[in-house]
């Protein structure tokens, strides 16, 4: 076994290469830069593009436009970031743009404290955009899952033509940590599906069982529309409300009747115990080390640490929580994720443990939680 | 070559609308270079300008107010071979600036053709970053409080390496087209037009009074002899032909025990401009020669030069869940400003816990072992103080070795700076402390 040491941002630039992603465009802000530094390196030599664009809507704008192009795309940014991405995701979503955005998340509102650790957008990556249909968000808990994680996400955006998030945390993106990269397990890589010779293209058809289209680049020898418009298949506006109900409601089910194919999680449970702990990102660390502890000390606690977001695993949560009686949720913010879990969970006493002050949740703190509720 | 107008989707502008004029105009510049439609991507964005995309059997890319060029870039650096023609109006000049000046700044091989009629068509003829102040808006007398820009002079001044002026009236405006679509570089012609659905119903504009206003301006038309040079694309590619591949992350091998077992924290106390950060990865390396799974959490302030710096290390044999210090084993105090923004950590250190304190830091009471470090004396200057610490940590056995310590450096260093920090932590782990 070889260790090397690495920070999140890199592994998740050395994963977006791995996963085939040859364009990059990002503006400077902290704590997402290294990102845009390691891409910087990693790129040009392969023949591909990083792009340092005049602002944030400018390096989505150019991501968007170098997908359709046919490339892979990724772009990092952090919360303030995310907010002007938002008229840009919405477009993503609604005219299908494979892309993978990181938001290393730092302690909000507004400009917050750039160097400060939070999970505070987890709700905001999956409802900021306008007309509110799903997108994917993945979390990552450390060095290996950047890398890893990065891939699945390429790979997701690639088979749903669809933005996909990953929802790093400062404490995650700029902690050096030792990592096995020989170890790491890196999934078979997909690309985007062409549609299949003498049927005439249209932009977003779907045939038979599909639930995504086809996919062909602006720039191949058959002109290609997109278009931010309520469009039909054929790219154009439409004003035709059985074809706009179809092709919105498609947007929805395509991610959401398949999250079972993609959801993400570790799951712990050693014992006897009616309380699960569910956490996600940096927090899960800490977790772990509480369910380690308790275990240890015959107090055994289950755990379940999840890493796809949205949309929301609910069969991967209902599983885990099958045969407990309360949830303790432990997140980065004053009470985001939770509510899913209470929605999802109407049946169990569901405890809630958050800190929203720029540091680390500690064990002790979560320790205290599960036991003395 | 045929036209590319697309017939099922014809023009459907307001009577009398010069936008109707620049289609065909358009056309006929795409007809005479002998395109076909697959070899051009139209890219525009929201307003009447918004709808040139789908008049024509060519690619198309329609996006959000004002930020046609953004998609622009990406797709032309994505297919370099690509006929790229942005539409966007003045409405999107005002909304999409910054995009304007970036591209011209950048110039990439675009052709940019704003179609400039003074106000905001679309919804109900607002004033535009073009509008001028005395003409009668539906943003009542608003546009009286605001200058109106000049797309070519703005243009001109961010770098623009072509701008031509013209009216949408113009004769030859296809062979304009063609000529800044030739260009090999970010061109910019700024239309003038007519807009018959809001504009004109209240100010007087007409092909007419466009040319008495463009003659009385200084004549813009085609490359800016200041601002000519490598189109981006181009010098992009040329810079990075020959870059090498990035070195892949660096493999450690364990070929050292660590002095203890166990997981160990050590936290550097000090301030900008003594390496702390560089000392905390040299810790962590040193780790690695000897198997331990490592983790660095570093605290700066954003002014780099001035202020704390903090680096706080954890080196365990087990997978490190948590990565906060709750019980370190070292502490290392060099500077006031990282002491004192961690002197509640001193309270909670355990009786076997180590403080290394840096001559004239002072440190707070605590129950931990304080050794005292008189590195002047030793020679060593301040910025090589955290270096050196490691040294002092290696030679009492602390969590590494010496030899654990002189791998890590010759990983991080190379030559002559190499050669010195291996002999500062040479003499710092035989200095008297």
């Amino acid at each position: 076994m070889a260790l090397s040491l690495m920070e999140g941002n890199e592994a998740i630039a050395r994963g977006a290469l791995a996963a085939g992603c040859r364009f990059f465009a990002g503006y400077p802000i902290t704590p997402a830069t290294t990102v845009l530094n390691h891409m910087l390196n990693l790129l040009p030599p392969l023949g591909g593009i990083c792009l340092q664009a005049e602002d944030e809507i400018a390096s989505i704008g150019a991501c968007l436009g170098a997908s359709m192009s046919g490339l892979k795309v990724l772009t990092a940014t952090s919360g303030p970031g995310i907010s002007l991405y938002s008229e840009q995701i919405s477009f993503a979503v609604g005219s299908e743009i494979p892309i993978v955005i990181v938001d290393v998340q730092r302690l909000g509102p507004s400009t917050g404290s750039a160097t400060r650790g939070a999970d505070g957008d987890v709700n905001f990556l999956r409802w900021g955009n306008s007309g509110g249909l799903p997108v994917i968000v993945l979390a990552p808990v450390n060095a290996a899952d950047c890398f890893t994680l990065t891939v699945q996400a390429f790979n997701l955006a690639e088979r749903f033509r669809c933005p996909v998030f990953l929802a790093s945390n400062k404490e995650i993106a700029m902690t050096r940590e030792s990592l096995d990269v020989a170890a790491l397990q890196i999934p078979d890589i997909i690309n985007r599906t062409a549609p299949p010779a003498g049927r005439p293209f249209l932009p977003f058809q779907v045939v038979e069982d599909q639930s995504v289209p086809d996919f062909l680049p602006i720039g191949c020898n058959v002109p290609v529309r997109q278009t931010s418009s309520t469009h039909g298949e054929n790219g154009y506006i439409t004003t035709d409300q059985q074809e706009i109900a179809r092709i919105l409601l498609r947007l929805k089910t395509k991610l959401e009747s398949a999250v079972d194919t993609f959801s993400f999680y570790e799951r712990f449970t050693a014992g006897e115990s009616d309380t699960l702990i569910i956490a996600y990102g940096v927090t899960a660390r800490a977790a772990k080390s509480v369910y380690k502890e308790l275990t240890g000390a015959g107090k055994p606690v289950h755990l379940l640490i999840l890493k796809t977001l949205w949309p929301v695993p609910e069969n991967v949560i209902c599983k885990a929580a099958e045969n407990v009686k309360r949830v303790v949720v432990v997140e980065m913010n004053l009470g985001q994720y939770v509510r899913e879990i209470e929605r999802i969970l109407g049946d169990k006493k569901v405890d809630f443990c958050g800190q929203m002050d720029g540091g680390l949740i500690s064990p002790d703190k979560i320790r205290e939680a599960v036991t003395y509720g | 070559m045929d036209s590319l107008l697309n017939n099922s989707r014809p023009p459907v502008f307001c009577p009398g609308c010069s936008h109707e004029r620049i289609t065909h105009s358009l056309d006929k510049a795409f007809q005479n270079m002998g395109l076909a439609g697959h070899e051009i991507a139209m890219v525009s964005d929201i307003g009447c300008s918004g709808l040139f995309d789908t008049f024509f059997n060519t690619h198309a890319l329609h996006g959000l107010h004002g930020r046609a060029l953004t998609y622009a870039a990406g797709l032309k650096l994505g297919r370099p071979d690509l006929n790229v023609v942005v539409t966007m109006g003045d409405g999107g000049q005002g909304i999409g600036g910054a995009h304007l000046l970036a591209a011209c700044r950048r110039n990439l091989n675009l052709t940019l053709l704003v179609l400039n009629n003074f106000n905001f068509g679309m919804t109900g003829g607002q004033f535009s970053a073009t509008t001028p102040p005395d003409a009668q808006v539906g943003s009542g007398f608003l546009n009286l409080l605001e200058r109106p820009l000049d797309i070519c002079q703005t243009a001109r001044a961010a770098g623009a390496a072509y701008v031509t002026r013209c009216s949408g009236y113009r004769k030859d405006l296809d062979a304009e087209i063609q000529r800044a679509m030739e260009f090999e570089g970010f061109a910019v012609l700024d239309i003038w037009g007519v807009c018959p659905g809001r504009y004109t119903k209240r100010n007087r504009l007409t092909p007419k009074t466009i040319e008495a206003s463009l003659a009385g301006l200084p004549a813009m038309e085609g490359p800016v002899a200041e601002n000519v040079r490598k189109e981006y694309g181009r010098h992009y590619r040329e810079l990075t032909a020959d870059r090498k591949p990035a070195a892949e992350p660096q493999k450690i091998e364990a070929v050292y025990d660590a002095p203890q077992s166990g997981r160990r924290e050590v936290v550097l106390l000090g301030s900008a401009g003594q390496r702390i950060i560089t000392a905390g990865e040299i810790l962590c390396l040193a780790g690695l020669f000897a198997g331990l799974n490592t983790t660095q959490k570093n605290e700066y302030n954003i002014t780099v030069l001035r202020g704390l710096s903090i680096s706080e290390l954890i080196l365990s044999p087990e997978e490190i869940d948590y990565t906060g210090i709750q019980r370190p084993k070292v502490v290392i105090a060099l500077a006031r400003e990282g002491v004192d923004r961690r002197k509640n950590l001193f309270k909670q250190l355990d009786s076997d816990a180590l403080v290394l304190q840096a001559d004239g830091v002072e440190v707070p009471d605590c129950s931990a072992r304080i050794l005292p470090m008189d590195l002047k004396s030793c020679g060593v200057k301040k910025p090589d103080w955290a270096l050196a610490s490691l040294g002092i940590m290696a030679g009492l056995g602390k969590i590494i070795s010496p030899e654990m310590l002189a791998a890590a450096l010759k990983i991080r260093f190379k030559g002559k700076t190499l050669d010195m920090a291996l002999e500062l932590v040479r003499k710092v782990g035989s200095c008297e402390m």
